[in-house]
């Protein structure tokens, strides 16, 4: 038995230990908003955070993540909200496959790095690919975020 | 007759997922070009429909699928702003495939082209029936009646909710001179309405096909023949079955058909995972068949010959013969452009539950119907035995129009007895697509001593998808001909030709289709005569479209060659064509009429350590009437994306008939730190709403060629830039 703690609630499963924490969440613990985008770690479909880093779940196995604070998109972290609603506001998401990995990388992200430059995002986000092409509107709804919460700091 | 009918008491409208209850209309489309309605509608297939509820809540059916197009909103969007609706009431729910919602393939970039008028007579009418209501209750003159915001409002100020009125609206007749409202007083078309989806995209849980799930479901992988049409001839299962949570290996047969299974081995499991690892530990051998030999450098040099001498003709206007020999000076020049595949970032995959001899499907499709008449052909039932539920598309760009994968999750779950998934890997979407075509093309052309072209060659060879649909064929059809034969150019003495090229793999249409090629080639050779008569390629370009006049194509809908001039000059303005660029950057520019939209980029390039950097790509659209503005501007954004991702990677090679490439390492995609600031700009028009999905992408690739030649000197004629080594 591995023991997940997932959006702050504890799932035990009983699976090979070396299976990828994405088919865990996905088909096992039955949590469908992380992505299948390739299995390889080349897309970023898959992403979700543990202990508040962005990680290819496609690529780590329940073992290693086993007692670690994961958070998924259906999760409910600060800056992950911001995100999300940044993310409508700018209508974001064409066919939406992959925004929750983007959103879970962007999360990553603003959980590092308070003002991340263009650079910075450039950085952060080039893991996650969007066949779609919503790049631009990331890029803007991540500034958009940020702009947000420093306002919101000197109010 | 109308082609709107009051559905409120009639039985059927449980079959179209839809409670009874509330007010119900139903309506059939036609071609709106058409500009009049089919007057046979008394045995009429309803397939539109509105739903007012009592409690005000209005249900919309989109019939179309939604794979990041836009079209759950645009559509339902339509006949709530003719209703006065309050988009806050609304509820879409996806249409199931069948034939009484009419055409439902989405594709060909067309939902919007066939479905705008009757939506917007739908919404209309229904309007008229409140508004009969209402003065029916209040006592009043209809006149003294208007709606707004999901309300009538008398003009003495009094007002009633719609809901309040539908149990007297559903007992009255359908009125058959409805006014539509002024365009005027839209309030959602035009406009820049957010998807109605947005909220579960954002928080996860919009339902993909892959995210569908159903008690005791079994995960199914399959081993398909690395080689196309390639035969299983014998497995050892013994290592995948050892993997913990695999069921079963099956073989799985072939089905010789444009849309069947490729057959090969499956792998039943509990989980994907174990699917996928099962897969992988299959020990196969394969009879790989004929299209072994398939190796598509040999057969790029053997086309790229086949074009190098004379070819079938397509088209034939004046004499080139006699032009060339009366040339100032001819220009010539050879495009080799290689095999693309789809990659939308949700795989194909497919559930099927077959029991006995009724089957439901949850599938990520782009055509409904034919799915569901390729699961009936296969289980050899009838069509009412058959459901087929559309899921969203995790993108699709023409690949979800083939319901290959969608058939194999029939076939498995009919053998297993139970509820089956399939789910393919990116190395088998990678490797066994329907792959956009590979091409080459010859051009030439003649300027006088004025640096007008006096005639035009233009001779291709492509394996044609009619090759899927026809096995054997190795030519071209005549639509797949129509974008090089009918470009929108004013030449005295035109010549197409094609050549003969056979396929060896599953050739299908990719997102803009034949205009990829032909939108490159075309666009690339202009601005090459624009050099070689040294004019400026935006000048040049105008005088070769010509004199404003409407071409008489086949096509219905004919071009008219003032908008494509438009766009041009639209896209210039906005671009400032003639600044002087920053130090080391280039502008090009590329043009192109396709799925009757007219579509114009500028792009800004620059070259930084030998290696090419897009800075700034201006698009501007001439579409016809929009319906939602922010869809048709994330659509331009996203082909700009989408082309630049095939003019710098995208390339798919087969060695011994296999697939070279496997996954997004070896078939990259244009990623965040690449991207340009994409600027858009829709050509406000009252003109019949056209083409969005597709027609932005053609021009991205031949205007990036035409920078780097403007910048550096060097003409690029075959794609991608990585092979160049300057990506």
């Amino acid at each position: 038995m591995i023991t997940l703690q997932i959006n702050g609630e504890k799932h035990q499963i009983d699976v090979d230990p070396e299976m990828p924490l994405l088919w865990a969440i996905r088909d096992i613990i039955g949590l469908t908003g992380t992505k299948f985008g390739c299995g390889i770690g080349a897309c970023g479909s898959c992403k979700v955070l543990v202990d508040n880093l962005a990680t290819y779940s496609c690529l780590t196995p329940v073992a290693v993540v086993a007692g670690k604070e994961i958070t998924t998109i259906e999760g409910t972290q600060e800056n992950l909200q911001l995100l999300q609603k940044s993310w409508s506001e700018f209508n974001v998401p064409q066919c939406g496959y992959c925004q929750p990995g983007q959103l879970i990388t962007a999360t990553s992200l603003l959980n590092s790095n308070e003002n991340p430059t263009d650079t910075d995002i450039d950085e952060a986000m080039s893991g996650n690919i969007c066949r779609c092409g919503t790049y631009q509107r990331i890029k803007k709804a991540i500034h958009h975020t940020v702009e947000l919460k420093n306002k919101a700091k000197h109010e | 007759m109308s082609n709107i009918h009051n559905m409120s008491r009639r039985s059927f409208v449980k079959n179209i997922g839809l409670a009874s209850g509330g007010l119900i209309l139903a309506g059939s489309t036609y071609l709106y070009f058409d500009k009049k309605e089919p007057d046979n509608l008394i045995e009429f297939n309803p397939n539109l429909f509105v739903q007012l509820n009592s409690d005000g809540s209005l249900i919309l059916i989109a019939s179309r699928s939604e794979m990041g197009n836009g079209v759950r909103t645009s559509l339902t969007s339509v006949i709530a702003d003719e209703m006065d609706a309050d988009w806050n009431k609304v509820i879409v729910k996806q249409a199931v495939g069948d034939i009484k919602y009419g055409d439902q393939n989405t594709d060909g970039s067309k939902s919007i082209l066939y479905l705008y008028d009757t939506m917007r007579k739908m919404g209309a009418t229904v309007r008229a029936m409140l508004i009969t209501a209402a003065a029916q209750t209040w006592q009043v003159p209809e006149k003294e009646c208007t709606a707004e915001n999901h309300f009538i409002i008398h003009s003495s100020g009094k007002k009633i909710e719609f809901g309040a009125l539908v149990e007297l609206a559903k007992t009255l007749k359908v009125p058959t001179n409805v006014v539509y409202k002024n365009p005027n007083d839209f309030k959602y078309i035009g406009k820049h309405l957010k998807s109605i989806d947005i909220n579960d995209y954002v928080n996860g849980s919009a339902v993909f096909g892959l995210d569908k799930r159903l008690p005791n479901m079994k995960f199914v992988a399959i081993a398909r023949c690395p080689v196309t049409f390639g035969t299983v001839k014998s497995f050892d299962k013994t290592a995948a079955m050892k993997i913990r949570g695999v069921e079963a290996v099956i073989e799985i047969p072939r089905i010789e058909k444009p849309f069947g299974p490729l057959g090969g081995v499956a792998v039943i499991a509990t989980n994907t995972w174990a699917a996928f690892k099962g897969k992988a530990a299959l020990e196969i051998e394969w009879n790989y068949g004929e299209n072994e030999r398939y190796d598509s450098d040999i057969y790029m040099n053997q086309i790229t010959e086949n074009v190098h001498k004379p070819g079938k003709v397509g088209k034939e206007k004046g004499n080139i013969t006699e032009a060339f020999k009366a040339a100032h000076k001819t220009i010539e020049s050879t495009f080799q452009l290689p095999h693309l595949v789809h990659t939308p970032m949700e795989v194909p995959n497919a559930i099927a539950w077959v029991q006995g001899d009724t089957c439901e499907v949850w599938a990520p499709t782009q055509d409904p119907q034919t799915a569901r008449k390729e699961v009936v052909d296969y289980l050899k039932t009838s069509i009412d035995k058959v459901t087929l539920n559309v899921t969203f598309l995790g993108g699709g760009f023409g690949r979800k129009s083939k319901p290959d994968y969608i058939v194999e999750a029939v076939m498995i779950s009919k053998m297993i007895n139970a509820p089956a998934q399939v789910v393919w890997t990116r190395e088998d979407d990678v490797q066994h697509g329907y792959y956009h075509t590979v091409s080459a093309q010859y051009m030439k052309a003649s300027l006088d001593s004025q640096g007008n072209v006096t005639s035009w060659l233009h001779r291709f060879a492509f394996p044609s998808i009619m090759s899927t649909f026809s096995p054997g064929t190795d030519f071209p059809a005549d639509w797949e001909i129509a974008s090089a034969a009918d470009i929108p150019y004013d030449i005295k003495n035109f010549k197409v030709e094609v050549g003969q090229a056979p396929a060896h793999v599953r050739i299908g249409w990719m997102r803009s289709v034949i205009n990829i090629p032909h939108g490159f080639s075309v666009n690339v050779f202009a601005d090459e005569l624009a050099f070689a008569a040294n004019k400026d390629p935006l000048e040049f370009r105008l005088n070769l479209i010509g004199p404003d006049r409407i071409e008489d194509t086949k096509d219905p809908i004919k071009y008219n060659t003032a908008r494509l001039k438009n766009v041009l000059n639209v896209v210039a303005k906005n671009a400032n064509w003639n600044k002087p660029l920053p130090e080391g950057h280039a502008y090009g520019i590329a043009v192109q009429y396709s799925f009757y939209s007219y579509v114009a980029s500028v792009v800004e390039v620059s070259m930084l350590k030998d290696k090419v950097k897009v800075h700034n790509i201006y698009t501007a659209i001439d579409c016809g009437t929009v319906i939602n503005k922010d869809t048709v501007k994330a659509q331009m954004e996203g082909a700009a994306i989408f082309g630049m991702s095939l003019a710098f990677y995208g390339k798919i090679t087969a060695k011994n008939g296999a697939i070279e490439q496997n996954s997004f390492t070896d078939y990259k995609m244009i990623r965040m730190n690449e991207i340009p600031n994409v600027h858009v700009e829709i050509v406000e028009s009252t003109e019949n709403p056209t083409g969005v999905g597709e027609p932005g992408v053609p021009v991205i690739a031949p205007a990036i060629i035409n920078a780097i030649f403007k910048l550096t000197g060097k003409r690029y004629h075959n794609l991608p830039l990585s092979d160049h080594g300057i990506v």
